[in-house]
């Protein structure tokens, strides 16, 4: 049967779809390779400090190495991770369209994405830069290395954030099915929309402060220079009014995620359709109030900062709304232990530890003793990788089948998951014990006490790779020799497994008419 | 004239419309958010350097930016009425309102580079470069003409890049490929035109009037 993989089959048919599903499937290859460049890029920082001293290189090239990790992963995987995959090949079919509202734009994002990424690799290759992901001036500004590229690689991809995000908005506005009101969307599409709120209005902000910086550090204007009047703790803010709420451009989906994945295994209603989705907001309003708690140490007041820090512990009151949602759906259902479920008890576990040393660090008096050692690496990669990447692995499993028509090979997936978990936990709980016996970050030396946790991280970090390994290899092995995929082989009431599988290019067969709820497991299912 | 070309996920024209009028509020949004950081960065640096801050606002030439205000609002009203000519299947005096439109812009642009020429003959340059700043060390004048360039050197462009669409919008109509029907594109192109105007009335008191020594 024609879906969209065989529909047209020449490669202008790829390069010039406007096809939502064929540009997700783009940008899902494209993330995964910008996954296995910064994977690569942190196994060989984990690698570097095996041992206190010298081990693989020099410290010009670790400085080199962990930025170029944190750029890659954070603005070339983490932030189009979901969204610019799944949601563009799921908000669509879920509100029963046939493509976003605006796809000529969406084909856009693709190239913006690509050109964006060739300029930082160009950086990347005459020399790449050393200043951290966070690029704080004045050292930014005087870097003799190759800065450039990469502010403006950044730039150019954060219009590709902020023109998907716009899609999706007014997709979600426009073009839901005749009848679905905006409380039977499914809670990926509220996820969807909360994110996009952000990637819309935060995006420009740094897109300014990368321009501005970049002035600096190419015309020497000194706008961020003490020397001249300027002001290096206006950059921080700048930077961090963007790249907070960024943390919650990569933990919104990764939430939406989850809310898909856990109804469909627990064969039973999400506790509260509501709660879910308006807690989605109170975390995306909140988010633009909290950056200040990056900067207790800066020179910020006593009181700001007791704002700052109350106000980013409401951001748990908001998640833990949530948890206790997922946890109480899962409570008494028929629940099935499939792969997407597994990496969903990882996400609630890793999530919620990563979420409380996050409340525990926005006490400003603990903040200053963590402050800018490994208890904050720890910290933000169990948000990042611990609840992101393990949301994104399980939308991967979970929407394999409906992308791909094939299923992946279940036991394998379900040791692929338990490596993935064990080898994150491995890596990274060793470093909050780290950085609250003192270890900072960013450091190439270290003092020899702390060597036997070094090399516990570094070892988990091999077994994490290893399970990612292996995901890599059976998934694209049942590309090829998968046991075909039925429709809906999870049983979910979820609208985008109506759909054929794999979709056809418009979708559905004929005009979709969904009932009225995503999630009622207590009729039987009708696709 | 054509019909509304309908494109095939849409179910209906008027959604279509509806989804084109959203997606250009939200992109405006966006672009003001753009414009916010540097606002922030003024509004940071003036608290800074209160009295430089007069000082700068003094030296710019309130006559030179409060005709550009003029044009810009005549812009405005232009393109408004073309709008609504357009709308009325009215095509000739749409175009002629449009392209009034465009000249307006291309005469902010000139009295704009006229201003940056003479700031440019004193030895004003951004970030602090030329002689100006060397009879006149003070930081906050600094952070006020670099301020200053930034922000009107940001409008322009965008002004530039309105009277390019806006050119672009006078052909079509006069290609009578957007007729009636589609007016509502015309006013999407206004509304850009207007968020635009909206910017400089923000930047015309921040830099000619507010504590402006007369």
């Amino acid at each position: 049967m024609k879906n969209y993989l065989n529909d047209e089959t020449t490669i202008w048919s790829w390069v010039a779809t406007t096809d939502h599903k064929r540009i997700g499937l783009m940008f899902f290859v494209l993330t995964i390779l910008a996954l296995m460049v910064g994977g690569t890029f942190a196994l060989l920082l984990r690698l570097e400090h095996l041992t206190p001293r010298y081990t693989i290189m020099s410290a010009f090239a670790y400085n080199q190495t962990f930025t170029l990790h944190g750029v890659i992963m954070v603005w070339f995987f983490l932030i189009p991770s979901i969204p610019s995959v799944f949601g563009n090949f799921f908000v669509p079919i879920m509100l029963g369209a046939q493509d976003v509202a605006f796809p000529r734009i969406n084909l856009f994002t693709v190239y913006l994405y690509l050109a964006g990424a060739l300029v930082v690799f160009i950086g990347m290759v005459v020399g790449g830069t050393d200043t951290g992901w966070t690029f704080y001036p004045p050292y930014s500004a005087q870097t003799y290395t190759a800065l450039m590229p990469v502010l403006v690689g950044v730039f150019i991809l954060g219009f590709s954030t902020i023109l998907t995000g716009l899609n999706l908005i007014v997709t979600i506005h426009t073009l839901r099915a005749k009848g679905m009101g905006w409380m039977q969307m499914p809670l990926f599409c509220w996820a969807m929309y909360g994110v996009s709120v952000i990637q819309v209005l935060a995006t420009p902000v740094l897109g300014m402060v990368l321009l501005l910086l970049t002035i600096d550090h190419g015309l020497d204007w000194g706008l961020f220079d003490p020397a001249r009047g300027g002001d290096v703790v206006l950059f921080q803010h700048l930077f961090w009014f963007y790249s907070h709420p960024a943390v919650y451009i990569m933990i919104l989906p990764a939430m939406g995620v989850i809310s898909e994945v856990i109804p469909t295994f627990a064969h039973k209603n999400p506790l509260s359709y509501r709660a879910i989705a308006y807690s989605t907001f109170g975390i995306a309003f909140i988010g633009f109030l909290t950056w200040g708690h990056h900067m207790f140490v800066s020179g910020m007041s006593t009181f700001d900062a007791g704002i700052f820090g109350i106000l980013s512990m409401f951001v748990a009151v908001f998640s833990a709304i949530k948890v206790f949602t997922w946890t109480g759906t899962l409570y008494k259902g028929a629940v099935s232990l499939k792969t997407p479920l597994v990496y969903v008890f990882g996400f609630l576990f890793l999530f919620v530890f990563g979420g409380m040393t996050g409340v525990a660090q926005a006490t400003t008096s603990l903040d200053v003793h963590w402050h800018d050692t490994y208890f904050i690496v720890a910290h933000f990669h169990f948000i990042m990788v611990g609840a992101s990447l393990t949301a994104w692995l399980a939308a991967v499993h979970y929407w394999w089948p409906k992308m791909f028509g094939r299923m992946y090979p279940e036991k394998w997936a379900i040791a692929a998951a338990i490596l993935v978990l064990l080898g994150f936990v491995g890596t990274f709980f060793p470093q909050f014990l780290l950085g609250n016996g003192g270890m900072p970050r960013r450091y190439y030396h270290y003092a020899e006490k702390f060597q036997p946790l070094h090399v516990m991280s570094t070892a988990g970090s091999w077994v994490l790779a290893l399970g990612l390994l292996l995901a890599l290899v059976y998934l694209l092995w049942s590309l090829f020799y998968g046991e075909r995929a039925p429709r809906n082989p999870w049983g979910s009431r979820s609208f985008e497994w109506s759909a054929p599988t794999p979709p056809p290019k418009h979708n559905f067969e004929a005009t979709p008419v969904f009932p009225p709820s995503a999630y009622d497991y207590s009729r039987p299912v009708e696709f | 004239m054509h019909a509304p070309p309908l494109q095939h996920h849409f179910p209906d024209i008027e959604q279509q419309r509806h989804a084109a009028k959203l997606g250009t509020w939200i992109f405006l949004s966006s672009e003001l958010l753009f414009f916010n950081a540097l606002f922030a960065i003024y509004a940071f640096y003036r608290v800074k350097y209160p009295e430089m801050f007069q000082v700068g606002v003094s030296h710019n030439m309130k006559w030179l930016g409060t005709i550009n205000t003029a044009i810009l609002i005549l812009g405005s009203v232009c393109i408004a009425s073309a709008v609504n000519f357009l709308r009325l299947a009215r095509r000739g005096p749409a175009i002629f309102l449009t392209l009034v439109t465009c000249l307006c812009g291309i005469g902010y642009i000139t009295i704009k580079s006229i201003e940056y020429g003479f700031h440019f003959d004193e030895g004003i340059y951004p970030g602090g470069a030329g002689h100006f700043f060397v009879e006149h060390p003070e930081h906050g004048l600094k952070a006020f003409f670099t301020t200053y360039f930034l922000l009107t050197g940001l409008h322009m462009i965008h002004v530039a890049i309105a009277v390019a669409i806006l050119g672009w919008m006078a052909w079509w109509v006069h290609r009578d490929r957007i007729g009636p029907w589609g007016a509502y594109r015309l006013g999407l192109v206004a509304l850009y035109w207007h968020f635009v105007d909206t910017i400089w009335l923000f930047l015309w008191p921040m830099f000619y009037l507010m504590g402006a020594r007369t």
